[in-house]
């Protein structure tokens, strides 16, 4: 992209380029922590040589609110509310993972009609980060339309979690033991018609963004992950797949009724950001496809909740248990560690945008446009939330 | 690239002209979904302000407040939840830990007010616009956070029971009770309407955690016969339970005796402390049931020197000798009874005061004086033929059982009368081979008798003529022969019970070997002297205390069946506790 071979300028010394910002040469430029090319809030403060990026600093800490701390002083049932907040994009992740975990830790099995609302849950939420995330990659090229498209249709799949659980952002619906409520009358027919508008809205974002020459131009080649980066910056989800790893949660350690849909790992082999775009929208095509076989296949009557014992005095044994599961994102774990009081001893939330985007992020901006920052940064798709838990 | 990358963007064009997806208030509504969770409704006829909501939100949100027009009874705290959506994160958790159902969400979501303060708010008692919107968020049918059914009580069968006089309830098993225990939501009404105002959800809690002697140390605060009250205590703090609502209030008596069952005597007594410096004044009690009891364990521990006069050959009063063994037994209620006196409190057994010692010396002799005598004289049925041979008294003859005295009971046995006494007497009967009969004046709900009771009985045989008043006893031989009539139920206006009123030509006959009436028990106060006697005050039959059960002689306390309504063992147990500390008040005072 650059004319001539300027990876030597500037100079590197101990692994750090060599930065005098008397020269003349470069200067600071702050971007974030609100900015409307970044991704929530964060900053990154570029150093640049022309409109070229020698250098990259990650900050975070803008949005740190406690989450973990918080929940070790809230009983079990009372920190059900609160993990749905540590990802706003997609918070049911979140929610199925705190109750797994209690319920492995507290021995409770769910019914088997839970797990099949649990996982249409999951799909449909992965689809409305997508749906989000698409917006902003092509928005952050200067493709705003696209986005008010897809978050338009975002807000279809709101609608339809609204009326599923009575909250558009924050379900609260996945609840240790199962799920709060059934599915309500007619839901299928108006998932379906929402899935059939977002067929062809994924048609026609094909047809302009991803045969759209400005796209090309900007995204092939962009923020090339290798596959030696993948493994040294932990790297999962999407990311990984654009580089050819065949790695996904719901098919290497199948949870919920993973293993009884039919779906197979998407993955690419540029690992560039146009080839992370085309993983991801294959996915959401995937996911599409996947709440069309779960509403298909759903037992239609049978319990979707097993008694707890009273939340009130809820007391779980002492015990430590790590659970995943395969967010949009990629690797989403919730290590909970309890000590027979009813309060959880410590929890810690691990999302994947920590190891997808702060450290790797710095290693990818160098030599990168300026101008093509802000796409690279969604072409990691972060969130930065779950990085400040 | 290729020329189709160059065109095919333009396609953006296609949706350019696409109806918009916006909609705009307030040209355009949007209700929110059928379990939208909007703001709070709450229903609060319904509502008994448990304080569960209060309990499980995360965000301090709720406050229970008092509120205009809700008055606090037995069953209502008359608190009522008030909101603060400064704080609220609409998770709903307290819609769905709601004891009664009450409060629930409505789909509205809009609320514009430039007074932060009206943010906070008693939902249903704000006269808000979605008091009346039908959708919002409510429990799933098949989601439920409390658990609404009771641990099953083990039970002898009612073919086992009438065997024998072994005890029925075979308690909880420390799982059991564990469980048990783990319903209770904490509202605290238990306290409030126990007379003894018993700490309940605390020594629930003792359960859940295992930790039995804090339990125990809990039980003897307000109560000093929990073996007792864990078996045959008319338990109202379930009555007013909130999980009682919607489902089976918490086992609450059976939770008593589960902690008190699982230390025997010798460890209880070790438990107890029992050398409390003594303060030099002397109370006398009258009288050892529940009442007599409960005031000399309390008297004791504030330091008084207690002697009790009882009557009867051994202590316990009604509770030993009024009710049967498979109800009570004897051993539990001996162990309750022998760790109260060995606190070093002076019984003298078979000594009546009125006829072996003068009442007056005993007023003279003591600092104060505390009766608690029970009713002990059974009322007449008022019909011919009332004194012929084979006719009982059901007190009587429950009383001559615990004595072990042979009843000589026929085959054929009729009851007259509906209280725990007939009940008893009836299954007492039945144990001891008869066919038994039970004939009441009124219906079956205006039975007087615990529930439970009513529902052995039937389990065990015992068979009901209802709406039967007597009219005649006479000689049929061998046998005896009770004329009844057929009643019908007449109402008798708003706030008053119907009264059983003689259908004509529905006179029947029933014949019988003996015949028990247990139609209730009246007082005697001729052991006071008529001197004493008339300087106290009645009410009907009943002597009138203050709130210390204090009578209009300083000196002397009542407490128990003869003054108070309801005349229950816990009650009795709570009279005993009040003039405990009612003359220790006055004999410091002076």
């Amino acid at each position: 992209m650059f004319e001539g071979d300027r990876s030597k300028f500037p100079e590197i010394k101990d692994g750090r380029p060599v930065i005098d910002l008397d020269s003349q040469k470069f200067i600071k430029v702050w971007q974030g922590p609100q900015h409307p090319g970044v991704t929530e809030n964060i900053a990154l403060e570029l150093t640049v040589s022309g409109d070229e990026v020698v250098e990259l600093k990650t900050h975070v800490g803008y949005l740190h609110r406690g989450f973990e701390k918080l929940l070790e002083r809230r009983t079990f049932i009372q920190g059900f509310t609160i993990v749905c907040r540590i990802c706003v994009p997609e918070p049911d992740t979140n929610e199925y993972l705190y109750a797994a975990a209690l319920e492995e830790l507290g021995n409770i099995e769910i019914p088997e009609k839970a797990l099949w609302l649990r996982t249409l849950t999951l799909e449909m939420s992965r689809l409305a980060s997508f749906l989000m995330w698409i917006g902003g990659q092509a928005g952050s090229f200067g493709m705003g339309t696209i986005g008010q498209w897809s978050v338009a249709h975002r807000d279809f799949i709101l609608d339809l979690f609204e009326e599923l659980s009575g909250g558009r952002i924050y379900h609260m619906y996945i609840i240790p033991g199962g799920v709060r409520g059934d599915i309500p009358p007619g839901f299928v027919s108006r998932l379906k018609k929402v899935l059939r508008k977002i067929d062809v809205l994924l048609e026609d974002i094909d047809k302009v963004l991803f045969n759209n020459i400005l796209f090309k131009k900007r995204a092939v080649g962009l923020g090339v992950i290798t596959k030696e980066m993948i493994d040294k910056f932990g790297v999962t989800g999407p990311a990984a797949k654009a580089a050819g790893y065949d790695r996904d949660l719901r098919k290497d350690l199948p949870y919920l009724i993973y293993n009884k849909l039919d779906f197979d790992v998407i993955t690419g082999s540029d690992s560039d950001a146009f080839t992370r775009a085309k993983v991801r929208f294959a996915e959401m095509h995937q996911s599409v496809e996947l709440i069309r076989q779960i509403i298909a296949r759903m037992p239609e009557k049978g319990e979707f909740h097993t008694k707890l014992p009273n939340v009130l005095h809820w007391r779980i044994k002492p015990g430590e248990t790590w659970v995943q599961a395969e967010a949009s994102r990629g690797e989403y774990g919730y290590y909970i560690v309890t000590d027979g009081s009813a309060y959880p001893r410590r929890i810690a939330v691990r999302g994947p945008s920590y190891s997808n985007a702060i450290s790797l992020l710095q290693k990818l901006a160098v030599n990168t446009n300026i101008a093509d920052i802000a796409g690279l940064m969604v072409s990691l798709h972060t969130c930065p939330p779950e990085i400040e838990r | 690239m290729s020329l189709k990358d160059l065109i095919s963007p333009f396609y953006v064009w296609k949706r350019a002209f696409s109806k918009p997806y916006t909609t705009r208030k307030p040209l355009k509504e949007r209700p929110g979904a059928n379990r939208y969770r909007g703001f709070h409704k709450n229903d609060l006829e319904k509502c008994i302000g448990c304080g569960s909501c209060e309990m499980i939100c995360q965000n301090a949100a709720i406050d229970m407040v008092p509120v205009e027009g809700i008055e606090t009874q037995y069953s209502d705290s008359g608190l009522r939840p008030k909101i603060d959506y400064g704080r609220c994160c609409w998770c709903a958790l307290c819609v769905d830990i709601c004891t009664t159902g009450s409060l629930t969400m409505s789909n509205e979501y809009i609320w514009i007010n430039s007074d932060a303060d009206v943010f906070r708010f008693v939902p249903g008692n704000e006269n808000k616009t979605w008091d009346t919107v039908e959708p919002g968020y409510q429990r799933s049918e098949g989601y439920e956070l409390l658990d609404k059914a009771r641990v099953e009580m083990k039970m002898l069968s009612p073919e086992e029971s009438i065997q024998s006089f072994l005890e029925m309830v075979k308690g909880y098993a420390r799982e059991e009770a564990e469980k048990e225990a783990m319903r209770c939501v904490e509202c605290g009404l238990c306290i409030a309407t126990c007379p003894a105002h018993m700490n309940i959800p605390g020594y629930i809690k003792a359960v859940r955690e295992g930790d039995l002697a804090k339990g125990i140390e809990l039980l003897y605060e307000t109560n000093p016969l929990p073996a007792t009250c864990g078996r045959i205590c008319t338990h109202r703090c379930e009555d007013v339970c909130s999980l009682g609502v919607l489902g089976e209030p918490i086992a609450i008596r059976w939770l008593k005796r589960f902690l008190i069952d699982q230390i025997d005597q010798s460890e209880l007594k070790q438990k107890i402390i029992s050398d409390y410096p003594e303060n030099g004044k002397k109370v006398a009690i009258i009288g050892s049931g529940p009442g007599g009891l409960s005031a000399a364990y309390y008297l004791r521990k504030l330091g008084y020197r207690i002697k009790i006069f009882e009557s009867e050959e051994k202590a316990g009063g009604m509770i030993r000798y009024g009710v049967p063994e498979y109800r009570m037994p004897y051993d539990q209620l001996d162990k309750d009874i022998e760790t109260i006196l060995n606190l070093g409190i002076e019984i003298e057994y078979n000594r009546k005061v009125g006829a072996d010692l003068d009442f007056r010396k005993v007023y003279d002799d003591f600092d104060a004086v505390f009766f608690s005598t029970g009713l002990t004289v059974p009322y007449k049925l008022e019909i011919e033929g009332e004194d012929l041979n084979g006719v009982l008294d059901g007190l009587d003859i429950l009383e001559k059982f615990t004595r072990g005295i042979n009843l000589e009971l026929g085959k054929k046995v009729a009851v007259i009368g509906g209280g725990n006494v007939a009940m008893d007497a009836a299954r007492t009967a039945r144990r001891l081979g008869a066919d038994v009969t039970l004939l009441y004046r009124r219906r079956e709900e205006d039975m007087p008798a615990d529930a439970e009771e009513i529902q052995e009985s039937h389990n065990e045989g015992v068979k009901f003529i209802t709406q039967a008043i007597p009219v005649k006893l006479e000689k049929a031989g061998d046998q005896l022969k009770l004329i009844w009539n057929k009643a019908e139920m007449v109402d008798q206006g708003a706030g008053k019970r119907p009264r059983p009123v003689p259908l004509e030509d529905e006179i029947h006959e029933l014949k019988m070997d003996n015949l028990i009436s247990a139609i209730g028990q009246g007082p005697d106060y001729s052991f006071l002297g008529e001197d004493i006697s008339n300087k106290l005050k009645f009410h009907r039959y009943k002597v009138i205390t203050n709130e210390y059960g204090q009578t209009s002689l300083l000196k002397i306390f009542a407490g128990g069946d003869i003054v108070n309504s309801t005349a229950d063992a816990i009650s009795a147990i709570a009279d005993g506790h009040k003039a405990a500390k009612g003359i220790d008040y006055f004999l410091n005072r002076n």
